[in-house]
């Protein structure tokens, strides 16, 4: 019973979850756990089921695509107090990229099954996670259109 | 130091060139590099304020405009990082030691160094942006004392093609400034940050009411740096941007650089952004 009081209290101190009821945590807290990936380990692949998604406690994570002959591109990266993952909130729940850990990596881990289940059922937490994907979404596509305009690349 | 011929005849204006020697070339990236030149004048070398650019005359092509990115304090040796991207840029780079180019300046107006004094300092740099910025960040440090807490954050294409890498690891191994970078993607071997330099600023640790910020880069970078800087109550009046424009004479009279009721040559490169903002959103300038 500690345990589970000592994740809902991880969860709440998570900068990703500012401002969500108690009632949410407990119902996130009820799809999550702790887990940890040493340096180079991965986290996910590209085109496996997008069953978890994370969010990082402690650590770096880099987005990669590999990418032949031109071997593996990091696009983007995850650090503490970063949620990692959309794939498991858009059908076909089928990751997109790897994410590889760059160094010893701390994060809760959500059952995305579980929790799509709850959102199914509580429109208020799919609401209330929506509100905090969303964002996340917008500022993820911002980034890539900067990339994608290759800025200082000269002429 | 050479002696070149003409080098000793007095100087006839501005827009004379004072012929020079390519002391040193050192290749930095695959299209950038920094050309160290003998100075103009063998007792007194070149003195320029951080963020000054001359104008570098390769005779019989042409001339640029190219910011100084040496250590003001050393004007015994004039320091270019330039980008070979143009007619005279691409051959200036194949200058063996010895080789002679036209040198008129510096000038336009600097970073606002006295005005930081006191104060936070953030730079924040793109690409070859940082070039313009080295003189100051030489300047900073060596008068570390005069201000408050420094930031630096610079992004790039690529690790590759990070500008002063050494330089960059040196600044960021002391414990009184705070360096970032970030680069646009990267190999899997790449363990510092991917994505775009805007990112990097919700690390930004600074007294907003009591910080000058200093951005060069792309304009469109420069132009969502001031947007998110904004967002973190830091004001205009705080942020400092340099400007390029096609800058020809150097000296406000052709009008090439023409920025609003200014010249970027002249009144810039270096302006208070709340006084150029107006112009920022015309596309036609």
């Amino acid at each position: 019973m500690s345990n589970i009081h000592d994740l809902a209290q991880i969860i709440r101190e998570h900068p990703f979850s500012q401002g969500m009821s108690d009632e949410h945590i407990q119902l996130l807290t009820g799809c999550a756990k702790n887990t940890h990936f040493s340096d180079g380990a991965y986290l996910f692949r590209e085109g496996d089921d997008a069953d978890t998604f994370y969010w990082i406690r402690a650590g770096k994570v880099a987005m990669e695509f590999h990418a032949p002959p031109r071997g593996t591109l990091q696009i983007d990266c995850r650090k503490a107090g970063e949620a990692l993952g959309w794939s498991w909130i858009v059908e076909p729940y089928r990751w997109f990229c790897d994410a590889r850990a760059l160094e010893d990596t701390r994060a809760l881990a959500f059952d995305a099954t579980c929790l799509r289940g709850k959102m199914e059922s509580d429109l208020q937490l799919a609401c209330a996670l929506y509100r905090r994907f969303v964002p996340l979404m917008y500022r993820g596509l911002q980034r890539t259109q900067l990339q994608l305009l290759d800025v200082y690349g000269g002429n | 130091m050479a002696q070149l011929p003409g080098a000793a005849l007095p100087a006839k204006g501005p827009m004379v060139p004072h012929p020079v020697a390519v002391r040193h070339l050192q290749r930095e990236t695959h299209d950038t590099y920094t050309l160290t030149l003998d100075p103009p004048d063998p007792d007194q070398g070149l003195p320029f304020t951080p963020g000054q650019f001359t104008m570098l005359y390769l005779f019989g092509i042409g001339e640029v405009p190219i910011s100084i990115s040496g250590d003001p304090a050393s004007p015994m040796q004039l320091v270019h990082t330039i980008r070979a991207v143009g007619n005279v840029t691409r051959p200036m780079q194949d200058m063996q030691r010895g080789s002679v180019l036209g040198v008129r300046g510096p000038f336009g107006t600097g970073w606002p160094v006295r005005e930081a004094r006191g104060k936070d300092v953030v730079l924040v740099a793109g690409g070859i942006g940082l070039a313009p910025l080295r003189p100051l960040i030489c300047h900073l440090l060596k008068r570390r004392e005069d201000y408050g807490h420094i930031s630096i954050f610079y992004g790039a294409r690529s690790p590759a093609d990070i500008l002063y890498r050494k330089e960059l690891e040196s600044w960021g191994g002391r414990f009184d400034i705070d360096v970032s970078v970030i680069v646009d993607h990267a190999a899997s071997d790449w363990y510092g940050d991917v994505g775009v330099v805007t990112t990097l600023l919700c690390k930004l640790r600074c007294d907003a009411g009591n910080t000058i910020v200093m951005t060069c880069g792309p304009e469109i970078m420069m132009r969502f740096v001031t947007r998110e800087l904004n967002h973190l109550n830091i004001a205009d009046e705080q942020i400092y941007v340099s400007m390029e424009r096609n800058m020809q004479c150097a000296v406000g009279m052709c009008g090439h650089c023409q920025y609003g009721p200014g010249f970027v040559c002249k009144d810039g490169p270096v302006y208070r952004l709340d006084r150029i903002k107006p112009f920022l959103g015309i596309r036609e300038i």
